[in-house]
């Protein structure tokens, strides 16, 4: 396997990893003291997939997210100040807090935006494909999905289109073995991969909780598309440690405890990168350590700023129903 | 009277009705072992099994479309639809299919199913999942729509609306789950096209739909305590809706304003609104009032999203102003 032989890489990818877990707890540990309105969906479990893939992007290239935003969020390259700011809907936020965390966007790193639609994003994804095509530019839209949302309708019919006129986009399902509170074996038939190749579409499965793995697969597919080779399909086999949402805490009626302990305890994505980048010699535990408390850091001032930061005046609220019409 | 959150009366009333009646299914996301996201329908796939209880993936259209092709050949489908905004996903099968098959068959065709789903902002959900979009298929011929505004009115409507032969869409409110009303243990139904009134007045008429009940009943209160007296009518449904009753009460009291909690422009107030100007006009000692959520897509901000939708205190203002005989209009 072609591997980045850049250390640098390789502890930036570690340290997005730490980022989005460091955001998350800091969200869990907001929503738990009441101080974030609403209900939030943690990315905990998955941060391979994102950090994975966006890796692979520039900024000119272009995702669309998820009710579970957060992780792509953070991985395309936000601020956790705009993001905190975000979620507790005040006025710095990336939105100006109209989104909230289920609508999260960041124009500057290509973040289309997260979607409290599942499935919503993916006409979004391959007209943002299909813009580069006649525009003739050689970025690439990144569409991330769970394996839920290959139920809705609107995914075939795009995908057909993508296939179709050779667009650059590559979908990528995040395959947590869930949607909700239901198995994923009992809501869709057949093969998911299959769905996909059904179309003619170049089709992978990747180890969604190896960050290596899933950036090498990237990089690849991207440069591909860059070559108008696309569209892709990629399949992560992941896992979240949260429930559905914050709120969802009893849930051992759709899923044992003892599988989150394996996962946790055997799967995490962090830990074992760490333990990887170690026994390579990329970095030493103390470093990897400080890293994490560096962000741990990070994440915490942001959240007290956060929570200082003021709400948008209210006269905000009628504006931006409609964008501007340049001036004549 | 026993008291029952407005979630437990919707959940007896469809119960009650499966047990009445075989034909009935529930179908939907999570409607089964999760109960729905609310917990509303929590024990009945026990009691009816998975055939009956049906979750499905996550294809609102596609199961919509299922729904319609059961109740054309036989079945009484319930479509459980998770969040009122999702509603422009099953767009086509309800509005083009369901609702137009019995006109377009001359009557031969029937459709009995009812979309149960929700509506209300102020949960901190953003614009997806805070809308409330009632007045969008009361304007299609051939559907029904019901808007409950306690856990009595869910339960009876609901239990008509299973019984009636043609697509019904009935929206909870979805802040209203918990709350709880006085609900007889003996069976009820409440039919369609009579309107409740639940205070008698004479100086103006509230005329209010589901969230907006609880809103309008305590803008009379502070009516009341400045020697105002208001009226308060829920129609309960707005199609069909009981003209005659708020006809009445506009004659009686002269004044109307009308709120529910769809957007100001196009909605169910203008229709009502219009429909009183029309037909009380000589009654009227000032225009109708329109209070609807602002035209802005729900913000999630706590400081913004608050003020996009009626509250007492506005409805009271405006209240007193039509009786000071000023000449205005609401937003
Ligand atoms: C069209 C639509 N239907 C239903 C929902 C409610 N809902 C939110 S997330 C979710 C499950 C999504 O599962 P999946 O796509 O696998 O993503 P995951 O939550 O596992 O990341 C559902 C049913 C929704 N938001 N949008």
């Amino acid at each position: 396997m072609e591997r980045k032989t850049n250390s640098e890489d390789y502890l930036r990818m570690y340290t997005q990893m730490v980022r989005i877990r460091a955001f998350e707890d800091q969200a869990n540990q907001l929503y738990l003291s009441a101080k974030m309105p609403g209900l939030t969906h943690m990315y905990s479990g998955e941060e391979a997939v994102a950090v994975g893939i966006c890796t692979a992007l520039t900024d000119a290239d272009r995702i669309t997210s998820t009710h579970r935003g957060h992780g792509h969020c953070v991985a395309k390259g936000a601020d956790f100040r705009q993001m905190f700011c975000e979620l507790l809907g005040k006025e710095e936020g990336y939105c100006r807090g109209k989104g909230g965390s289920m609508h999260i966007a960041d124009q500057s790193h290509g973040n289309l935006g997260a979607n409290a639609i599942v499935g919503g994003s993916m006409g979004i994804a391959t007209g943002s494909a299909l813009r580069a095509k006649l525009q003739d530019s050689d970025d690439v839209t990144v569409c991330f999905f769970g394996d839920g949302a290959t139920a809705q309708g609107l995914w075939y019919e795009v995908m057909n289109m993508a296939a179709l006129w050779h667009l650059p986009v590559i979908y990528a399902c995040e395959n947590n073995g869930y949607s909700e509170y239901t198995a994923t074996e009992e809501i869709a038939a057949g093969s998911i991969v299959g769905r996909a190749e059904a179309f003619g579409i170049e089709s992978f499965q990747v180890d969604g909780q190896d960050v290596l793995a899933v950036n090498e697969l990237a990089e690849r597919l991207v440069a591909r598309c860059r070559k108008g080779e696309g569209p892709f399909f990629i399949e992560l086999k992941t896992y979240r440690y949260h429930g559905h949402h914050v709120g969802d805490i009893n849930r051992d009626y759709y899923r044992s405890k003892e599988e989150e302990t394996i996962w946790k305890e055997k799967r995490d994505p962090i830990v074992n990168f760490g333990q990887w980048l170690a026994k390579q010699g990329v970095a030493s535990d103390t470093e990897l350590e400080k890293i994490r408390a560096e962000v741990k850091a990070e994440a915490e001032a942001a959240v007290e700023y956060a929570l200082a930061a003021s709400y948008p005046d209210v006269s905000e609220v009628s504006m931006h129903v409609y964008a501007p019409n340049d001036a004549a | 009277m026993r008291e029952i959150t407005l979630s437990k009366a919707v959940n007896e009333a469809i119960a009650e009705e499966m047990r009445r009646d075989g034909a009935v299914f529930l179908i939907g996301e999570d409607v089964a072992e999760a109960g729905t996201p609310f917990k509303v329908l929590s024990g009945l796939v026990e009691e009816f099994g998975t055939d009956r209880v049906i979750d499905t993936p996550i294809s609102e259209p596609g199961f919509m479309g299922l729904a319609v092709g059961a109740a054309l050949t036989g079945s009484r489908p319930i479509v459980d639809l998770m969040f009122g905004d999702f509603l422009f996903l099953i767009m086509d099968q309800l509005c083009n299919q369901a609702a137009k098959a019995c006109y377009m068959s001359g009557g031969k065709l029937s459709v009995p199913l009812v979309v149960r789903t929700n509506l209300g902002a102020t949960r901190r959900s953003a614009a997806q999942h805070s809308q409330s979009l009632q007045a969008l298929v009361a304007h299609i011929p051939g559907l029904k729509v019901a808007l409950p505004s306690s856990a009595y009115e869910a339960k009876g409507l609901m239990k008509t609306a299973i019984r009636d032969n043609n697509p019904v869409v009935i929206f909870e409110d979805k802040l209203m789950y918990n709350d709880k009303a006085p609900v007889p243990e003996e069976e009820y139904l409440i039919p369609f096209g009579q309107a409740n009134i639940l205070r008698e007045g004479s100086d103006i008429t509230l005329v209010a739909t589901s969230s907006m009940v609880q809103v309008c009943q305590k803008a009379a209160e502070i009516l009341a305590a400045e020697g105002i007296s208001a009226e308060v009518i829920d129609p309960r449904t707005i199609v069909p809706l009981d003209e005659e009753t708020i006809l009445k009460s506009v004659r009686k009291t002269s004044r109307a304003i009308v709120v529910d909690e769809g957007h100001q422009s196009y909605g169910v107030t203008a229709e009502i609104a219009s429909r009183i100007s029309e037909k009380a006009f000589y009654h009227l000692d000032g225009p109708v009032i329109r209070m609807g959520a602002m035209d802005v897509p729900v913000p999630f901000s706590p400081a913004l999203e608050d003020i996009t939708v009626p509250a007492p205190e506005g409805v009271a203002e405006n209240a007193r102003r039509l009786i000071r005989g000023e000449m205005f209009h609401a937003a």
